[in-house]
């Protein structure tokens, strides 16, 4: 059985898993010389929206320019499926939490990390998608062998705009609450030692 | 060829620069090039604002004849904005398109000039607020209000029974009245009389218009007075608050002639207007209802678009009908302005041919009031006795006093226009402390919240009207010139030369930070009302009533839709409804239309503008973006086809191929 301390742990990391609801997990801003005060994407778990009201239009405006398709947050299945995913993460581990049982908080650790890395994955090739699936035929601006994918994390030149890509305050929300899993882990197999010598 | 140095000497001030550069080529003198560059290296970093970097202060400049306002930032001098307000302004549509034009509209007609004297900003508690800057017409008499948000000119109101709305548009410290009185005295009702019965038939009026309210200016009331010339205004404030005083020149009453006999009189007067007192005379039905059509012109809030309302009578006081209500107090010699200090105890005149400043004191004036000290009376108003009033005279102050502005301090500075200078001296003993010359003839001079209750005491602006030499020619027309000086040490110094627009009379002024954030980005597409908006893409079309064409059309980077017009013939009046349907700061469209007699528009993010076209003649006619907004902007165009009177070409309103495939990835594309 799980001590104490792992139990509050994993309770906690699954509340904080909750806050994914409010905040955004990721955000690609772009900057431009003649856009000083930059445009802004937020990511979060049901949808994909400007950082001002106006910016996701902008920068579809933007994008026919180089042929991209238009980001419709209604037309990705992902957003429809990601907050049944972090709830049952995080309703599975209030469970864990209450029943005690090491083996399930384990279990539950590795499903929280193939989610994360699942996610990623799924972002990065959406990211991918969006940049390569351009429409030459009637893009405007052809520049041969350009590609427009934005960074999965950090900062990449596309044309004028700078990308910067990094976790919003969801994404490092969830980050924490896996190192809380993890610690309640930790704490779970290292309170075994004692049991195992008494 | 450049005036000798001992030329530019004699000018003195910041000419003595280029003399110390002379002195110090040809015959080095270490003093006086020491510090002479000092000053030099000192005033340029004080007026320099780096690329990138903000001004310190937005000041408001009024046009004069140009008849509208133009922004500057402070210390740098640059230009940030014209704001139209009473001419048509063809840079950006203002006075031309449909949703504008009826801002000109006066009982006269359309009026599509006027001559701007005086900016006022919009006070609460005596400090300006930020909401609104007001401004006056003084040919055809009307006053303004600017939205600081928008910084757009949102309303207009003329002034019946009166000409030259000089005395206007000044505020009262809680922004509930703008006065405007009349600097040229008529037969008020106007009547066909002889010019030479003046004295018998004419009359001037001090106007008080209910300005708190946006969209809602109208005239409160107004004062019959005797027929002299109304010059200028301003509100008391703190122990004279309730107060108005007007300075009045041509007592004599002369009508021809009036730099002569107008100029005659040891002392005209300032009107001293107790407006709380005029208020409960109305209350108590002691105004008379008289006539009077004026116009109200107003954009509506909600569509954005101008509307004119013509309204007539006003509620007028007779000061023989409501004692108490006017005193003159005499002042020497034709006095021009009159300013108040800010603790509001203290009235300043601009005795404009007077060799004294004479400083009337209110805590005086009240007791002369009090105690009846009256010279005389002229038409039901009393006359107080100068000695009873006067609080004390700035001795041999200069040639030709004008204006004072204060710089909370304890300090007033008086701009002296024939001596061309600015002189600056001491509240309550009097003393001239500081001149500065200026280049040259100096009319107005401001202090940023100079004649209100609190003033940022760093710089004063002087603006000059008469330039010369001070830049290079350009033909015997040329700017009027300001010049920047910083009051912030115990002597003046003499910062920056600026050149501005029109001839700017009075400004204001306040610190960036009042209006920076507040200043609007765009208009929410959502929110515009116009009937005949296009919101999207596909949203766009032809109709036809009768010999009438509606065409709405969105302007989006980089095309319109529909661009393709046909139908249209000839015989047909067009209105073009362009839609700029961006949301984005600062990209801005512009459209005009080949053979239009008329202006282009100006299109900013979110807004409806119409644009009328009467075709002359058969043909097809390009249109095209004016205002270049994007990469693609030259492509920015499309054409209307003209077919005669009667033709069987069906109205059309298609978008291009070429428009469709950009627009095929746009959101709301057809």
């Amino acid at each position: 059985m799980m001590p104490r301390i792992a139990r509050i742990l994993t309770a906690l990391a699954s509340v904080t898993l909750l806050g994914l609801f409010i905040a955004p997990l990721w955000r690609i801003n772009l900057t431009a010389p003649q856009y000083p005060e930059g445009l802004g994407m937020q990511i979060s778990v049901s949808s994909i929206h400007g950082r001002s009201p106006n910016d996701l239009n902008n920068i579809n405006g933007l994008n026919h320019y180089i042929g991209m398709k238009v980001i419709t947050p209604e037309a990705i299945p992902e957003l429809r499926i990601i907050p049944w995913i972090v709830a049952g993460l995080a309703a599975s581990g209030l469970a864990v939490a209450v029943g005690g049982k090491r083996k399930l908080l384990s279990a539950w650790l590795v499903c929280f990390a193939l989610v994360g890395a699942g996610g990623l994955l799924d972002f990065w090739k959406w990211e991918y998608d969006y940049g390569h699936n351009i429409d030459y035929a009637h893009a405007i601006i052809k520049i041969p062998g350009m590609s427009y994918q934005p960074p999965l994390m950090g900062v990449k030149q596309l044309l004028n705009f700078t990308a910067v890509s990094w976790p919003d305050v969801g994404g490092w929300l969830a980050g924490f609450a896996f190192a809380l899993g993890a610690a309640a882990v930790t704490a779970a197999w290292w309170s075994r030692k004692p049991a195992l010598a008494a | 060829m450049q005036p000798s140095p001992f030329a530019r000497f004699i000018r003195g001030g910041a000419a003595g620069l280029a003399l110390s550069v002379f002195v110090s080529a040809c015959a080095p003198s270490p003093k006086s090039t020491t510090s002479q560059g000092l000053l030099a290296g000192d005033a340029a970093s004080r007026v320099y604002v780096a690329p990138g970097s903000y001004d310190e202060f937005y000041s408001f400049l009024s046009g004069g004849f140009s008849g509208q306002v133009s922004v500057y930032g402070l210390p740098s001098g640059r230009l940030l904005k014209m704001i139209p307000v009473f001419s048509q302004f063809p840079e950006n549509g203002y006075g031309y398109s449909e949703e504008t034009k009826a801002m000109l509209n006066t009982t006269f007609g359309s009026v599509p000039w006027d001559d701007t004297h005086h900016t006022e900003l919009s006070q609460t508690d005596g400090v300006p607020d930020g909401r609104w800057l007001f401004i006056n017409a003084n040919n055809t008499p009307r006053v303004a209000r600017i939205d600081l948000r928008r910084f757009e000119t949102t309303e207009i109101l003329q002034v019946p029974n009166a000409a030259g709305g000089h005395a206007s548009p000044f505020v009262t410290p809680d922004s509930k009245y703008l006065v405007s009185a009349t600097r040229f005295s008529v037969p008020i009702p106007q009547a066909d009389v002889p010019i030479e019965s003046y004295r018998q038939n004419f009359k001037g009026t001090l106007t008080f218009i209910t300005a708190s309210e946006p969209g809602k200016m109208d005239i409160a009331f107004q004062i019959m007075m005797p027929g002299y010339d109304y010059d200028l205004g301003h509100a008391g404030k703190g122990p004279s608050d309730g107060w108005f005083f007007f300075t009045t020149y041509n007592s004599e009453q002369a009508n021809t002639k009036l730099e002569v006999n107008a100029s005659q009189a040891d002392k005209d007067y300032i009107a001293a207007v107790n407006y709380r007192k005029a208020e409960q005379c109305i209350a108590a039905g002691k105004a008379k209802s008289f006539g009077g059509t004026y116009a109200h012109n107003y954009v509506d809030p909600v569509s954005q678009i101008a509307r004119s309302e013509m309204k007539t009578g006003v509620k007028m006081l007779s000061p023989a009908d409501c004692d108490g209500i006017v005193f003159y107090l005499p002042t020497p010699k034709s006095p021009h302005g009159v300013d108040i200090d800010p603790s509001g105890e203290y009235i300043v005149a601009g005795g404009k041919l007077a060799t004294v400043i004479p400083v009337h004191s209110f805590t005086k004036m009240q007791k002369a009031i009090a105690d009846k000290q009256f010279e005389k009376t002229i038409d039901g108003i009393p006359v107080l006795k100068y000695d009873a009033v006067i609080a004390g005279e700035v001795q041999k102050p200069g040639l030709g006093p004008l204006h004072t502005e204060f710089d909370g301090r304890g300090n007033a500075y008086t701009s002296m226009f024939i001596s061309s200078e600015v002189v600056k001296w001491k509240i309550g003993t009097w003393e001239v402390l500081d001149r500065m010359p200026v280049y040259y003839s100096v009319g107005h001079l401001m202090i940023p919240g100079g004649d209100t209750r609190k003033p940022w005491g760093k710089y004063l602006v002087a603006l000059n009207k008469i330039t010369k030499d001070r830049y290079l020619p350009t033909g015997p027309e040329m700017a009027r010139s300001a010049q920047l000086i910083d009051i912030s040490g115990d002597k003046m110094k003499m910062l920056l030369d600026f050149p501005t627009a029109g001839e700017p009379h009075y400004a204001q002024a306040v610190p960036a930070a009042l209006l920076q954030a507040g200043s609007l980005k765009f208009d929410k597409l959502a929110e515009n009302q116009n009937p005949n908006v296009a919101t999207s893409e596909s949203g766009g079309g032809i109709t036809r009533t009768g010999k009438r064409i509606d065409v709405k059309m969105i302007a989006i980077r980089s095309h319109f839709a529909p661009d393709n017009l046909e139908g249209i013939q000839l015989g047909d009046t067009v209105y073009f409804h362009v839609t700029n349907i961006e949301q984005d700061w600062n990209i801005g469209h512009g459209f005009a239309v080949f053979g239009a007699t008329t202006s282009g528009i100006i299109l900013p993010p979110g807004a409806t503008r119409t644009l009328k076209w009467v075709p002359q003649s058969i043909g097809v006619y390009p249109f095209y973006c004016t205002d270049f907004c994007s990469a693609l902007h030259q492509e920015m165009q499309g054409y209307a086809r003209v077919s005669p009177a009667g033709s069987n070409v069906p109205l059309t309103a298609n978008v291009s191929k070429a428009a469709k495939t950009q627009g095929g990835r746009l959101p709301g594309a057809p």
